[in-house]
């Protein structure tokens, strides 16, 4: 059986940077990554540009061969995770080879999350979670006259406004009474569904599909309230969920996403996950979650490749901050931190109808436990640094509201030197 | 071989917020004069009526304005969470590209960033990032200040990094010591034709002649007395003349080997235009025997034969040196050797350019090079502030970088206009922590009076 001193299991974000960690400390340890996807690493981020057409496909990778090679790395595309043997150090490729390792990172992303919706399995429908996923819609759209987007996520509702902007008659159903909820609060949510309104998508929010079937167009759907739509273009964008399929066994405990410590240890020797398959500690709650965005990928992914080369300037992960930011329509948000506001927590906003900036900021005991704008630039990167610091603005909240960006560089150049 | 790079330094003790900088890269990049679109962004540190930042703008040397630029990260975030692979780091230039072509426009970058150094242009709708105008940087010949500098240090280890290093690995010198960068530096650019003669003191203490029977270098390396490298070196490098072999004859000798007994060979080869480069390694002081004070020893300082407290000599209190040191480069102007040139580790850029001219004239002449060595055990300085005791000494005019031909005569390499005082000197070592008010009063006059004097030199030689 072949042997590799490092294995990853995936060849995203999180997957990149453990790679990069690991030969920050060891140049020499025999490193293999092996990848469902057949392409070189890509981000999924990058997909609904390359919908858009804004980003040409073979110009989107991460990475090329000639970085593998500079890095001693066996990388190993279309070889996805069948099983793994966690007593054996051995890993089982979908084509039945097996691979054994001194060191494993599972960084194996998520798969798109389907609805149980039922008839779902009669009619065909895309979703966007890989380059060909995107290739084959950016198509689809194309010949699109009536489409559908199931979700109104930001992958949803980018997939819309492409939609839109290619001429389609665009509905977007939404279980939840607001768009975008998770990410932007109810007034952000409102410009950004006047946005796809006034630009002539249709929004169906708190709207339930009951049934599917296909018909002449395409698919027929029902909602909850007996209204039928018709689409010759359907997209699934209702969420994602961490791929754990080849955990069965393992003894590798998961919950919503594998289960982590600080520095991204499963509960089973040699094992480590990173990204968006992991769920690692949160800055904002007690129990660990899955924070399935960019930055913690690359940061736990960094995190779990020092702790596997056994690098000693390894510091504890300080916990996912939720980081989004979104365009549409020519307009820009950013969301950092969290959108919870319990009680004793005090919220500031403003809000300028003229020129649509909208900024809210929400703060604890005196520090900032979230910020969102629209149409409002603020450096997002120095945000999460006052959040993660947790740095006293009781004097400033008023200050910073006011020019974010001015008085976040203010406040964070008091930690520059 | 790794690269090493320019930056753009910023030193927030000169900067007044002008915003000189901003206009210039303003203009450079958009053509316009609004400061949101600058790269380079000074920023206020604080509103001064809030205690916590008013206290923070006290802090001695530093002043209200701080700076929001590209850092050019060698581990940078920015690049690490683009998801579309618009951001790289430049390997030669080491500047962080931004490739327009492929940005979508996601702002991720901006959210990476914890140093404001990536941002939205809302004019253009795309971020933008300093690029250091291509090695030419727009804001820095603006700042009137000093503030902004580009420091280009960096050449010279991608110059000379993947040169043949001529000393044995692990030198036997005290930490934080600059003189195995001195000798290193020096050795790899004269070359392995190379004759090197290094009397006693630091330089064969930290192993140049090497130990259980093998020398320290690469090159041919020898031991004179104290009293006669000069005349020795001199008599090698003619033998070698006489065969035909072209070397260079080099010394590295201390303060005390060359101003004190060795000072009548050293004169004496001068005189004769020997062809030589006679480098000495100034620590002011015999720091290999045990800190005995030198004729280079500058008033004041303590060492463990100018004491300090009551009952040194003669139950008389002492307060170290009561002698002012002399000037040994100015004595070698005297003798119209072919090159003199003062130099310091902090200015590593001079220090080569000098040594380049040096090696030059040394084939025709006599070349001397004083190079300023702080002694972190002698002087008695933290250990990781050698650079920064050096680089006082010359932004207090306690030393001057200058250098000599009889053709040009004297040219200061670097402004001795608007020194530092010379407590800012005085207070980052141990050595001179006893002093009088008189006495610090004495040692700035002394500066100044130094300084006017060399001026003179510089001044007449260009028609001043």
């Amino acid at each position: 059986m072949e042997q590799t001193q490092y294995l990853i299991v995936g060849s995203s974000h999180a997957a990149l940077e453990a790679i990069s960690a690991i030969r920050m400390h060891d140049a020499t340890g025999t490193l293999t990554v092996v990848t469902r996807d057949a392409h070189l690493p890509y981000s999924p981020t990058v997909l609904p540009y390359v919908v858009s057409g804004k980003s040409a496909p073979e110009r989107v990778f991460l990475r090329d061969d000639d970085f593998f090679a500079r890095n001693a790395v066996s990388y190993r595309p279309g070889a996805g995770l069948a099983a793994l043997h966690a007593d054996s150090n051995t890993a089982e490729l979908a084509d039945g080879t097996r691979l054994g390792y001194d060191k494993l990172l599972l960084a194996t992303g998520t798969s798109p999350a389907i609805p149980p919706i039922p008839g779902i399995d009669t009619v065909s429908y895309h979703v966007l979670r890989t380059l060909d996923d995107a290739l084959g819609l950016r198509d689809a759209i194309a010949q699109s006259r009536q489409a559908v987007v199931l979700g109104a996520g930001l992958v949803g509702m980018h997939a819309a406004e492409n939609l839109v902007k290619a001429g389609a008659s665009v509905t977007i159903v939404e279980m939840s009474d607001q768009l975008t909820a998770g990410y932007f609060d109810k007034v952000a949510a409102q410009m950004i569904e006047q946005a796809f309104t006034d630009n002539g998508a249709k929004i169906l929010t708190g709207s339930r599909v009951v049934r599917l079937e296909p018909s002449p167009v395409g698919a027929r759907l029902t909602l909850a309230n007996g209204t039928t739509l018709e689409a010759d273009l359907l997209l699934v964008a209702t969420g994602v969920k961490p791929n754990l399929e080849y955990l069965n066994g393992s003894g590798v405990a998961f919950d919503h996403g594998i289960l982590v410590d600080d520095t991204m240890r499963t509960s089973v020797a040699n094992v480590w996950a990173a990204g968006d398959c992991a769920q690692a500690k949160h800055f904002f709650s007690p129990t660990p979650r899955v924070n399935a965005i960019l930055p913690s990928a690359t940061e736990q992914g960094r995190l779990a490749g020092m702790a596997m080369a056994g690098d000693a300037g390894i510091k504890p992960y300080p916990g996912g901050v939720p980081l989004n930011t979104y365009h549409f329509f020519g307009r820009h948000a950013i969301s950092v931190g969290s959108s919870e506001a319990p009680e004793g927590s005090e919220v500031l906003t403003r809000f300028d109808e003229k020129t649509g900036r909208y900024l809210k900021a929400i703060f604890r005991d005196g520090r900032l436990a979230g910020i969102f704008g629209v149409n409002e630039f603020f450096d997002g990167g120095i945000m999460c640094q006052l959040i993660v610091r947790r740095m006293d603005l009781t004097a400033d909240k008023e200050r910073l509201v006011a020019d974010p960006l001015k008085v976040g560089r203010e406040l964070m150049s008091r930690t520059w030197r | 071989m790794g690269r090493a790079y320019s930056t753009i330094a910023f030193d927030p003790a000169k900067c007044d917020g002008c915003g000189d900088c901003m206009t210039a890269c303003a203009q450079a990049k958009t053509g316009t004069d609004d400061w949101a679109r600058s790269r380079i962004q000074i920023v206020g540190r604080g509103n001064a009526t809030q205690d916590a930042i008013r206290d923070a703008i006290e802090d001695a040397t530093e002043k209200a304005f701080e700076l929001a630029l590209c850092r050019q990260c060698a581990d940078p975030k920015c690049v690490t969470v683009c998801p579309a692979g618009a951001l790289a780091k430049d390997g030669a230039s080491g500047v962080i590209g931004w490739d327009a072509s492929k940005c979508v426009d996601c702002l991720l970058c901006t959210v990476g960033c914890a140093y404001g150094g990536i941002a939205l242009d809302e004019v253009s709708g795309h971020v933008s990032k300093c690029d250091t105008c291509d090695g030419k940087p727009a804001c820095v010949p603006v700042c009137s200040k000093g503030a902004l500098t580009y420091v280009t240090t960096a050449n010279i280890y991608n110059e000379v990094g993947d040169w043949e290093d001529l000393f044995a690995p692990g030198l036997a010198g005290c930490q934080g010591c600059n003189t195995e960068l001195l000798m290193r530096h020096t050795l790899r650019r004269v070359g392995p034709d190379t004759v090197l003669a290094t009397p006693p003191g630091c330089v064969p203490g930290m192993g140049s002649v090497g130990f259980n029977g093998t020398t320290g270098t690469k090159v041919p390396v020898f031991h004179p007395l104290l009293t006669n490298t000069a005349a020795m070196l001199a008599g090698v490098k003619r033998q070698f003349k006489r065969m035909g072999r072209d070397v260079t004859a080099l010394a590295i000798a201390g303060d005390g080997g060359a101003s004190d007994v060795g000072f009548q060979s050293l004169s004496g080869a001068a005189e004769r235009g020997e062809q030589m480069l006679f480098m000495v390694v100034d620590n002011e002081g015999y720091m290999n025997t045990g800190m005995q004070r030198s004729s280079c020893t500058p008033y004041g300082a303590w060492t463990s034969t100018t004491p300090i407290g009551a009952g040194c000599s003669a139950g008389q209190p002492a307060q170290g040196k009561t002698q002012d040191a002399k000037n040994l480069p100015l004595l070698m102007v005297n003798h119209r050797c072919a090159y003199v040139a003062t130099a310091s580790t902090a200015y590593m850029e001079d220090l080569y350019a000098k040594l380049d001219r040096a090696i030059e004239a040394s084939k025709t002449g006599f070349a001397y090079v004083h190079v300023y060595s702080p002694c972190t055990t002698g002087w008695r300085f933290p250990s990781d502030q050698n650079m920064e005791v050096a680089r006082k000494a010359v932004e207090t005019n306690f030393v001057m970088l200058w250098e000599f031909t009889p053709s040009e005569g004297l040219r200061f390499s670097r402004s001795v206009d608007d020194p530092l005082p010379v407590t800012d000197y005085l207070k980052a070592m141990g050595r001179f922590r006893h002093l009088s008010p008189e006495q610090i009063e004495h040692i700035q006059g002394k500066v100044v009076e130094n300084s006017k004097f060399i001026q003179r030199f510089s001044e007449q030689a260009h028609g001043g």
